[in-house]
C-alpha cells in the first residue's frame, strides 16, 4: 500500500476511534448512573482515536526513515562479490541504475543481468516491506484501540490525556521555527566547511578578486574567491538605499505623525505601505526598464557616464523600495512619544519643527535607530532588484555609476549555473549565504534589542 | 482691603527686554518652520508620487499586452491534408489499456499532419501574392496555434471536411510591429520582418483581418519558447498555485499552533525569550538564505525533486512562518484576559478556555495574519531560483511533485527574454496580474479587520 | 484702604468647543499682576480648559476652537500681529505629571533660552541655568551633576525642574496645571512654598484639585463648574463665605 494510502487509513482509523470511543464513554455512564464521567464524551473518542492512530503513525515515521538503509543493505548483500566491494561512490552509482531499472524511469542502456536480477529483487523487497508494513500498522492500531477502549472507566482522566498530546503537538509546532534556524546554521556551516576544503578562508574572506573559473571538481585552477569586491558591492548599493530611504522615509514619518491633517495620514499611510508589499521582482524589473535608463539619459544631459544598470540604479530602486519600512516604523515610534514632551516643549513657546527636531526626534531616536538597522539588514539581503539592475560585474569599486555585484547576485548566480553541486563554484553560495546569514542576523538582533528597550522605556 | 483692578486696555505695555530678544529671533525661526514643514510635505508627495509613477509606468506597459494581434481566417480542415483513420471508438470486450493504445497511436498519426498547412492554404486566399513567399507565409501565424488545430481535431473529428472562422495568433513580431513597438524607419535588415511581410501586415490590418483581441492565450496557456506569441502564465499560475496550497497548508496551521503555545501556554524564562528573538529574527532573514536552506536540505539531503512546487511551498512556508507567528500572537495579546479568566472560572481547563473562548475571538486577526503572510510569499522570488524553480516548463504541472514555475519566476524569466519588444509588454502584463493577485489578497484582509473589528 | 493693581490677564465671554461640543460656557474674568489665583471646581469642569487657553494651549489640539477675548497686558493673545511663540514665552506653564525632556539637567534648563536666543555667550547661559535652578530652589540638589538626564530626578525635583525650565524664559505669567498631582505630600509642600516665592516676580495661575491646595497658596480662588464660571473672589471669602450655594455644596464636599 503506498505511504499516501496509509495515512488516509490512519485518518480513517482516528475517526473509527473516535466513534468507538464516543459511544463506549456513553455505555459505561449508562452502566454506572451514580458514577460521574470525569471527562466528556468526545474526549474519550479523541483518546480512543489517538491511541489508535499515534503508535502507528509513529512507527510508520520509523518505517519510512529505516527502510531504504536496510532494503539498500539487503541488496548490496545479494550483489555479486566484485561489484559488492567497490567503493561507496561506485556503489552508489550503481544502486542509482538499479533502482531506475526497477521502477522503470530514466534510460538505463545495456543492463546487465545481475542488474536486472538485482531490479527484480528490489521491487520484491519494496512489495514485502509495504505488506509488513501495512500489517504491523494494522496490529499496533487494532492493540492500541482495543486497549484504550477496555480502559475507559468513569475514572480515566480522558481530557488530560487528550489535552497533553495536543499540547506536545502546540510544543513541536513552536520547535519548528526553531529548528529552521539550526537547519540554516548547520546546513551552510557544513556546506561551507566543504567550501573551505577548497579555498582557504583567508583567500576568501579578505581576496580583492571575484573570478570563479568553471570547472569540475579537482580539475585544474580554481580561480579566486574573494568576497570583497560583492561585499563592497552590497555596502555600496545599501548605502545608497539608506541614503533615499532615511530621509524620505523619516520626514514622511513625522510628517504624518506630526503635521498632516487626519484625512491626508489616512490615505497616505496606507498608499505609501502598499510600496512594501510590492513583490521585490517588481522593483527589479522597474530598475531594469524604467530607471536605469531614465538615470543614464539624466547622467548624458549633465554629462555623467552612468551605467543603466548599476549600483545607482539599484540602490535609489532598493531605497524606494526600503521607504514604507522606515517611516512605518518611525511613525509608530514617534506617536509613542508621549504627548506631555511635546506640551513642554510648545509650553515654552518652541515652534512645531523645534519641538520635533529638539526634543521628539531625540526621544524616539533609539527606535529609529533600530528602524534604520532593521531597513539596512533589509537592503543587504535583497536580491531580485540587485540581479535585474546592478549590473552583475564584481568589481573592486566605490564609483556609483558602475555595475558592480553583490553577495546575493553571486549567490543566484552560483547555484543557478550548471556547477556540479559539490564543486567549489557551488559550495561557496553557502560560504556567502552564512556571511549573509550573520550580518544580518547581527543588525536585526541589535534592532531588536534596542527597539524593544525603546518600547519598554514608555509603557 | 478692598483691590480695585487697573485694566490698562489702551495702553500696551512697552516689550520687556526679554520680549524684544524673543521677538527678534521670531522670523528666522518661523522661515525654519515653513522649510520643515514644506520638506515633510515634499517627502509625503514625493513618495506617493513614486507610488504612482511605479503603477502608472507598469500599467502602461503592460495593459497592451492584454489585447494581442489575431488574424481572422477561414481554416479548411481539408481531408486532403488531414488523411487519419477515423478516431477509434472502444469495442465492445475491449480493455481499457488497448483502447487506450489504439488512441494515442491514433493521436501520434494526427501530429505527423502539418496543420500549418491549413494555414497556409488559408492564408493564400486572401493573399494573392502569397505563392512567392512560402517562407513567410508559414511565418504569419504563431507556431503554437497548429496544436490548437490538432486540438480541435482530436476533440471533434467531424470538423474534418469543414470550414471554420477562427481567430488565430498571429507572429509575436507582427504583434510588435502592428503596436509600433518597433521603429517603423529602421533599414530592413535591423527589422524583423521581411518588407514583403511588413506590407502584408499592414494590409490585413487596414482591412481588418488582423485585429487586436483580447489575448485568452495570455491566461490560459503554460509558458512556451517556440511560439512566443502564445507564452502564457497557466503554469507559472498553477505552480503558484500549488505552492499557496502548501503554504495554507502548512505554514498558517503550524504558525498558529505556534503562536498558541507561545503566548498562552509557554512559561516565561530564558529559553522563550530566546525562542521570541529567534523568531523574530527569522522574520527578518533574508529570503534568499531560505533558498539556501531548501537546496542543501530538502533537495541534497532529503533527495526531494528538484523545480517542483512543493518544495517552492516548504520553503515559502518555513519562510512565512514567523509572520503568520507574530501576526497571530499579537492578536492573542490584543484579547483581554478577562475572556479567559471568565471561562477559566467556569471550570474549563486552560486548553478548553483557549479553544471555544480565545481562539474563535481570534479568527480575523489570524485570518488577516495568514492572508499577508501567504501574499508575501505569493511575490516571493529569489529562494525559488535557488531550487531549480527557474527552468523552463512548458506544461501545466498536474501535481505539486510535478515541474513547474511560478509567476514571479516567470517574470523574472520573461524579461530576460531575447525580444524585449514583445516581452516588455508581457512582463508588465504578467505583473499587473501578479499585483491584482496580492491586492485582492491585501484588500481581503483589509475587509477581514474591518468588518470584524475588535467587539470588545 | 484702597489699593489699585493692575490686570495681567483679561477673559470676556471665552467659549471653547471640542468639534460641536461645547466646554466653556462664556467665562469671564481678570487675572492680576503679581498675584497666585486658584482655579477649582470638579473634574472635568472646564478649569484646565480654560487655563490652556491662556496660552494658547488648545492651538495644539485637533478640533478645539476657542472664541471670546483674552488679553494680556491689554492686548488680544489672538490677533494676529501676535506669535503663539511670544506669547508662551511670555506665559510660561507647568503640566500635571513631571515632563521633563530625556536630556540632562543642565539642557532642559538651557533649551527655552536657546530657543529664542535669550544668551549670547555660553556664559549668559550658565547664569540662566543657575539662576534659574535656585529660584526653583534646587540648585544645591543638582549643581554636581548637571550633566544628568533630568529623567533621574524623583518627582518633586522633576516637577522642580520644570519650574525651573519655564522660569528661565523668563515669563510674566507661569499657569500651572495640578502641578501636585502625581507628587506626595512633601514634594508638595516644597512646590507650595516655592509657589509663594514666586510670586514675587510672576503672576501665577494654579488649578488644583486640592482645595487645601488652593487654601493654602492662592490669594484669590475661583471655582468652576460644568463648564462655568460660578464665584470668583478673595480665597478667604470663597472659602468662609462662598457666595453662590453649589461653591458651598462643593467646598463642603457634597459633590467633587
Amino acid at each position: 500500500m503506498s505511504n499516501l494510502s496509509l495515512i488516509v487509513v490512519l485518518l480513517m482509523l482516528l475517526a473509527m476511534g473516535y466513534q468507538f470511543g464516543t459511544r463506549r464513554s456513553r455505555n459505561v455512564a449508562t452502566v454506572n448512573p451514580n458514577l460521574r464521567m470525569h471527562s466528556r464524551p468526545h474526549h474519550y473518542g479523541m483518546m480512543v482515536g489517538l491511541w489508535a492512530v499515534l503508535p502507528a503513525f509513529m512507527l510508520l515515521l520509523l518505517w519510512l526513515w529505516l527502510s531504504p538503509a536496510v532494503i539498500n543493505a539487503m541488496l548490496v548483500s545479494a550483489l555479486p562479490a566484485d561489484i559488492a566491494s567497490q567503493s561507496a561512490e561506485q556503489l552508489r552509482v550503481v544502486l542509482q541504475r538499479i533502482n531506475n531499472l526497477a521502477s522503470n524511469f530514466g534510460v538505463v542502456a545495456d543492463a546487465e543481468q545481475w542488474e536486472l536480477n538485482a531490479a527484480e529483487q528490489l521491487n520484491q523487497l519494496k512489495a514485502n516491506s509495504a505488506i509488513v508494513l501495512t500489517a504491523l500498522i494494522a496490529v499496533i492500531a487494532a492493540v492500541g484501540m482495543l486497549l484504550s477502549l477496555q480502559k475507559i472507566t468513569p475514572l480515566l482522566k480522558a481530557r488530560h490525556q487528550v489535552e497533553k498530546v495536543v499540547k506536545a503537538l502546540l510544543v513541536l509546532c513552536s520547535a519548528v521555527a526553531i529548528l529552521t534556524t539550526i537547519g540554516i546554521v548547520l546546513s551552510m556551516v557544513g556546506e561551507t566547511m566543504k567550501f573551505f576544503s577548497y579555498i582557504s578562508p583567508t583567500d576568501f574572506f579578505f581576496g580583492t578578486t571575484w573570478n570563479p573559473r568553471f570547472s569540475t571538481v579537482g580539475v585544474g585552477e580554481q580561480g579566486s574567491f574573494g568576497l570583497v569586491p560583492l561585499l563592497s558591492g552590497t555596502m555600496l548599493i545599501s548605502a545608497i538605499a539608506m541614503l533615499v530611504a532615511i530621509p524620505l522615509g523619516l520626514m514622511v514619518a513625522v510628517y504624518l505623525a506630526e503635521y498632516a491633517p487626519y484625512r491626508l495620514r489616512n490615505i497616505a499611510k496606507p498608499v505609501i505601505e502598499v510600496l512594501a508589499g510590492i513583490p521585490t521582482i517588481v522593483y527589479g524589473f522597474f530598475a531594469l526598464v524604467t530607471v536605469g535608463p531614465f538615470l543614464r539619459d539624466l547622467g548624458n544631459a549633465v554629462g555623467l557616464s552612468i551605467n543603466a544598470t548599476s549600483a545607482l540604479t539599484a540602490g535609489v530602486v532598493m531605497g524606494i523600495m526600503i521607504i514604507p519600512f522606515i517611516s512605518s516604523l518611525s511613525d509608530d515610534i514617534i506617536t509613542q512619544v508621549p504627548k506631555s514632551m511635546r506640551d513642554g516643549s510648545l509650553g515654552l513657546g518652541a515652534t512645531k519643527s523645534e519641538t520635533v527636531l529638539k526634543v521628539v526626534l531625540p526621544a524616539a531616536l533609539p527606535g529609529i535607530v533600530g528602524a534604520v538597522l532593521l531597513a539596512a539588514s533589509r537592503a543587504i539581503g535583497e536580491t531580485m532588484i540587485v540581479v535585474l539592475a546592478a549590473g552583475n560585474s564584481p568589481a573592486l569599486t566605490a564609483n556609483p555609476f558602475e555595475a558592480v555585484s553583490t553577495v546575493t547576485v553571486t549567490i543566484v548566480n552560483q547555484l543557478t549555473g550548471d556547477n556540479d553541486f559539490s564543486s567549489p563554484q557551488s559550495l561557496v553560495a553557502f560560504a556567502l549565504g552564512l556571511t549573509l546569514f550573520v550580518i544580518t542576523l547581527l543588525l536585526n538582533v541589535m534592532a531588536l534589542v534596542i527597539v524593544r528597550k525603546y518600547r519598554e522605556q514608555y509603557e | 482691603m478692598t483691590i480695585i483692578a487697573e485694566n490698562p486696555i489702551k495702553a500696551v505695555a512697552p516689550p520687556s527686554q526679554v520680549q524684544q530678544k524673543v521677538i527678534a529671533s521670531l522670523q528666522k525661526r518661523h522661515r525654519k518652520e515653513r522649510l520643515f514643514r514644506s520638506l515633510g510635505l515634499s517627502a509625503v508627495l514625493i513618495s506617493l508620487a513614486l507610488v504612482a509613477v511605479l503603477f502608472v509606468n507598469i500599467f502602461a506597459k503592460g495593459m497592451p499586452a492584454f489585447w494581442q494581434s489575431a488574424i481572422t481566417l477561414d481554416i479548411y480542415f481539408d481531408p486532403k491534408i488531414i488523411k487519419v483513420e477515423e478516431k477509434p471508438v472502444q469495442q465492445a470486450g475491449e480493455s481499457d489499456n488497448d483502447f487506450r493504445q489504439r488512441d494515442l497511436a491514433w493521436q501520434t498519426q494526427l501530429g505527423f499532419i502539418n496543420f500549418n498547412r491549413l494555414i497556409t492554404d488559408s492564408l493564400q486566399q486572401i493573399l494573392p501574392d502569397a505563392s512567392k513567399h512560402r517562407r513567410d507565409l508559414a511565418r504569419v501565424v504563431t507556431s503554437g496555434e497548429r496544436f490548437a488545430l490538432r486540438d480541435m481535431v482530436v476533440a471533434d473529428p467531424s470538423i474534418i471536411g469543414q470550414t471554420r472562422t477562427l481567430h488565430l495568433l498571429t507572429d509575436a513580431n507582427i504583434d510588435v510591429w502592428l503596436k509600433g513597438n518597433i521603429d517603423r524607419s529602421l533599414p530592413d535588415e535591423q527589422q524583423q520582418l521581411s518588407p514583403k511581410m511588413r506590407e502584408w501586415v499592414d494590409k490585413l490590418a487596414a482591412d481588418g483581418v488582423i485585429t487586436s483581441r483580447f489575448s485568452l492565450a495570455l491566461f490560459m496557456n503554460p509558458d512556451s519558447r517556440s511560439s512566443l506569441a502564445s507564452a502564457g502564465l497557466a503554469g507559472a499560475f498553477m505552480g503558484s498555485f500549488y505552492m499557496m496550497l502548501v503554504v495554507i497548508l502548512l505554514a498558517v496551521p503550524m504558525g498558529v499552533a505556534a503562536a498558541i503555545y507561545l503566548e498562552e501556554f509557554a512559561p516565561r524564562n530564558r529559553i522563550t525569550d530566546l525562542v521570541e528573538v529567534n523568531i523574530n529574527n527569522l522574520a527578518a532573514v533574508p529570503s534568499i538564505v531560505f533558498g539556501l536552506l531548501g537546496a542543501s536540505v530538502l533537495i541534497g539531503w532529503f533527495n526531494l525533486p528538484m523545480s517542483a512546487p512543493i518544495v517552492g511551498g516548504l520553503v515559502l512556508s518555513l519562510m512565512t512562518l514567523p509572520t503568520v507567528i507574530i501576526a497571530t500572537r499579537s492578536t492573542l495579546k490584543a484579547i483581554p484576559p478577562s475572556i479567559r479568566q471568565a471561562a477559566l472560572g467556569l471550570g474549563a481547563s486552560k486548553m478548553q478556555a483557549i479553544f471555544h473562548h480565545v481562539l474563535p475571538l481570534a479568527i480575523p486577526g489570524i485570518l488577516t495574519g495568514a492572508i499577508l503572510g501567504v501574499a508575501q510569499a505569493l511575490g516571493e522570488t529569489a529562494p525559488l531560483l535557488l531550487i531549480g524553480m527557474k527552468s523552463f516548463v512548458a506544461s501545466v504541472p498536474a501535481s505539486p511533485f510535478e515541474q513547474a514555475t511560478a509567476l514571479p519566476v516567470q517574470i523574472y524569466l520573461w524579461q530576460g527574454n531575447e525580444l524585449r519588444n514583445f516581452f516588455e509588454a508581457r512582463t508588465s502584463a504578467a505583473i499587473i496580474v501578479l499585483l491584482m493577485m496580492m491586492l485582492s489578497l491585501n484588500g481581503l484582509a483589509i475587509w477581514l479587520r474591518k468588518k470584524y473589528e475588535k467587539r470588545w | 484702604m484702597t489699593n489699585t493693581v493692575p490686570v495681567k490677564i483679561s477673559a470676556k465671554d471665552v467659549k471653547v468647543f471640542y468639534g460641536e461640543n461645547e466646554a466653556l460656557h462664556g467665562i469671564s474674568m481678570d487675572v492680576y499682576q503679581n498675584e497666585v489665583i486658584s482655579f477649582i471646581g470638579p473634574s472635568g469642569c472646564g478649569k484646565s480648559t480654560f487655563l490652556r487657553c491662556m496660552n494658547r494651549m488648545n492651538d495644539t489640539i485637533e478640533h478645539c476652537r476657542v472664541t471670546g477675548s483674552i488679553t494680556l497686558d491689554g492686548r488680544d493673545i489672538h490677533e494676529p500681529a501676535l506669535d503663539v511663540v511670544q506669547l508662551r514665552a511670555q506665559v510660561g506653564m507647568v503640566f500635571q505629571k513631571p515632563n521633563p525632556f530625556p536630556k540632562s539637567i543642565y539642557e532642559n534648563i538651557a533649551y527655552g533660552p536657546r530657543l529664542h536666543g535669550l544668551a549670547e555667550r555660553k556664559a549668559d547661559l550658565d547664569d540662566i541655568v543657575e539662576s534659574s535652578l535656585r529660584r526653583a530652589g534646587l540648585w544645591n540638589e543638582v549643581k554636581d551633576r548637571l550633566d544628568q538626564p533630568g529623567t533621574g530626578l524623583s518627582g518633586g525635583q522633576q516637577q522642580r525642574l520644570c519650574i525651573a525650565r519655564s522660569i528661565a524664559v523668563s515669563p510674566e505669567v507661569i499657569l500651572m496645571d495640578e502641578p501636585c498631582s502625581a507628587l506626595d505630600p512633601i514634594a508638595t509642600s516644597i512646590i507650595e512654598e516655592l509657589i509663594d516665592e514666586l510670586k514675587q516676580n510672576f503672576t501665577i495661575v494654579i488649578v488644583t484639585h486640592n482645595m487645601q491646595q488652593a487654601a493654602r497658596v492662592s490669594d484669590r480662588t475661583a471655582f468652576f463648574h460644568l463648564g462655568n464660571l460660578i464665584e470668583i473672589g478673595n480665597t478667604n471669602d470663597v472659602f468662609t463665605n462662598p457666595q453662590q450655594k453649589r461653591t458651598e455644596d462643593y467646598i463642603t464636599g457634597r459633590y467633587g
